[in-house]
């Protein structure tokens, strides 16, 4: 369990983190999203006790992060944005380090640097050194020295960032893995990583929360939540489309014939879309039920404006 | 305490982890040969000791240990390596001792590298080996007291050109502290206690009678302690600059 109790951080006149509370329990993988800026990194910068709180805490299994940093240390994986690790180490040797700082000694550190060499693929690379890596290698570098005591605790810091699909991709799926019994917490500005690996969002803007949710809740707030898309070869008729029940409003797409019918909030639409287009009998190619869209979620929430 | 020798070692291999180590041991030995033979006159002399190769360390260490001590933080920072350092479960106290002492064992080893001297000394004639001894102590204390200095000021600096000239700059007033002219400009105007004490801070007086193999406990007292306050003002500027 990891609970944050008005956590604040201020430099100098500018506050970065403003009053952050939240609590996130073991099984959770947390997505923490905000625009570039908004206090994410601040935020997982105190957690993992590189930054001391301005004022409020934050505790890890009920260690305090300002008075038992040592015992929150010992507990969590972190990985600081942008993967930094020892370039002129090779991978092995990196990875040992970490592990006899993590205490682990003899047969132990050989089973736990094995471990995490295999899991993340790194082998072949094991005698290189760290700066002659690609940064897919990097990054699963840091992924590795972040998971090599197995800790309860994953706080990753855009662990994505400038990765290939196929990297994101194996990255999504160790997440996922790892993520069992475990909290992890996600810093992101992709969205679609979200709805791919994470099972609940918090949304942070200018250091305050503004949403937090699973992200299928975060999506029924788009005014595209329940939203139906229609592609037709013939023109459609507007008005009879606009006066179904439930109808909030008609967007013309970009593509000819093509229209998105908005619903009202809490309502379903697309029943009375297919009574309407089969009584007419128009040739639809394409028919689509929106679940909302993330992206138009998330700047309208942090514009600061309401969803 | 127990992960000190963990942050030590690796902090060690990474000075030979590239060719700048060899070139700093042989720069530190070809420079203090020319300092002996040529500027000390060691045969010229006629004396069977070693006091024209301790006296030049204060100068030599002004140049080099500042250059041994310039990486230790400002590389970290600048990497972004120190985040990933400071969230690891490692104290304050650990991490800054144990790259400390990284650098104090390889100024200690090339000081080491310096044993033919010894060797010619003693083949030339019959010098007191217990001074010598004493002498190469008091040597690698007053490297340890440049390397602290460097490691405060590496701490403060980004960029290790700056750090470097950050400890250059601050190494060269704990020397010339004890010069006359530097004292007279004080004597005008100070209390006689203030001349003492800036006096009593300069390397040059402090380590005049450990290269002459008398072993001061003042003196030796005098380099732990700097070097334990400059540690501690190195923890306190890492913690006051990390967010940088």
């Amino acid at each position: 369990m990891i609970e944050l109790k008005h956590l604040t951080k201020r430099f100098a006149q500018h506050t970065v983190v403003n009053d952050l509370s939240f609590r996130v329990a073991p099984g959770e993988v947390l997505g923490f999203l905000g625009p570039n800026g908004a206090g994410k990194s601040t935020t997982m910068k105190m957690l993992s006790g590189f930054l001391a709180p301005t004022s409020g805490t934050a505790s890890v299994f009920g260690a305090d992060i300002c008075s038992q940093t040592l015992k929150v240390q010992r507990q969590i994986g972190y990985l600081p944005e942008g993967a930094p690790c020892y370039g002129d180490m090779t991978v092995r040797g990196f990875l040992d380090f970490i592990a006899e700082v993590r205490g682990f000694r003899g047969a132990q550190k050989l089973q736990a640097v094995d471990r995490v060499l295999a899991q993340l693929e790194l082998e072949p690379v094991q005698r290189q050194t760290i700066d002659t890596l690609s940064k897919g290698f990097k990054r699963r570098v840091g992924l590795g020295q972040a998971i090599l005591h197995d800790p309860q605790v994953l706080i990753l810091d855009e662990p994505t960032d400038g990765l290939d699909p196929n990297q994101k991709h194996q990255v999504r799926q160790l997440i996922k893995g790892l993520a069992q019994d475990k909290i992890v917490i996600i810093s992101t500005h992709i969205l679609e990583e979200v709805s791919a690996v994470c099972t609940r969002a918090v949304v942070i803007a200018q250091g305050r929360l503004v949403a937090d949710g699973t992200p299928f809740e975060l999506e029924s707030r788009s005014r595209y939540h329940q939203a139906v898309s229609l592609v037709s070869d013939e023109a459609l008729d507007q008005a009879a489309l606009a006066a179904l029940p439930g109808v909030a409003g008609i967007e013309q797409n970009e593509r000819e014939h093509s229209l998105t019918l908005l619903a009202k909030p809490g309502e379903v639409i697309f029943p009375q879309v297919n009574e309407l287009v089969r009584a007419r009998g128009w040739a639809i190619k394409e028919l689509d039920v929106e679940r909302g869209r993330l992206d138009e979620v998330f700047r309208s929430l942090t514009r600061g404006e309401v969803a | 305490m127990s992960q000190l020798p963990v942050v030590f070692k690796r902090e060690l291999a990474s000075y030979f982890a590239t060719p700048l180590a060899y070139v700093f041991i042989v720069m530190f030995l070809v420079l203090s040969g020319v300092f002996t033979f040529y500027l000390g006159g060691f045969y010229e002399r006629g004396q069977a000791d070693l006091a024209p190769f301790f006296d030049f360390h204060v100068w030599l260490y002004l140049l080099l240990m500042p250059a041994i001590a310039m990486r230790l933080w400002a590389e970290e920072r600048k990497s972004g390596t120190l985040e990933l350092l400071m969230t690891l479960p490692i104290t304050r106290f650990e991490a800054v001792t144990g790259k400390f002492m990284a650098a104090w064992v390889f100024a200690g080893l090339a000081l080491l590298l310096t044993f033919p001297m010894v060797i010619t000394v003693n083949y030339l004639g019959d010098p007191d080996n217990g001074a010598i001894v004493t002498a190469y102590l008091g040597s690698w204390l007053l490297a340890g007291a440049y390397l602290a200095i460097g490691s405060c000021m590496s701490a403060l600096a980004k960029n290790q050109v700056i750090a470097f000239i950050l400890a250059l700059s601050l190494s060269f007033l704990f020397i010339v502290s004890g010069l006359p002219m530097v004292l007279d400009m004080f004597s005008s105007w100070a209390p006689q206690w203030l001349v003492d004490v800036v006096a009593s801070l300069s390397f040059l007086t402090r380590f005049s009678s450990i290269s002459n193999g008398v072993i001061d406990l003042r003196d030796v007292l005098f380099f732990v302690t700097l070097i334990a306050a400059w540690l501690a003002a190195t923890a306190v500027v890492i913690d006051l600059k990390k967010a940088d």
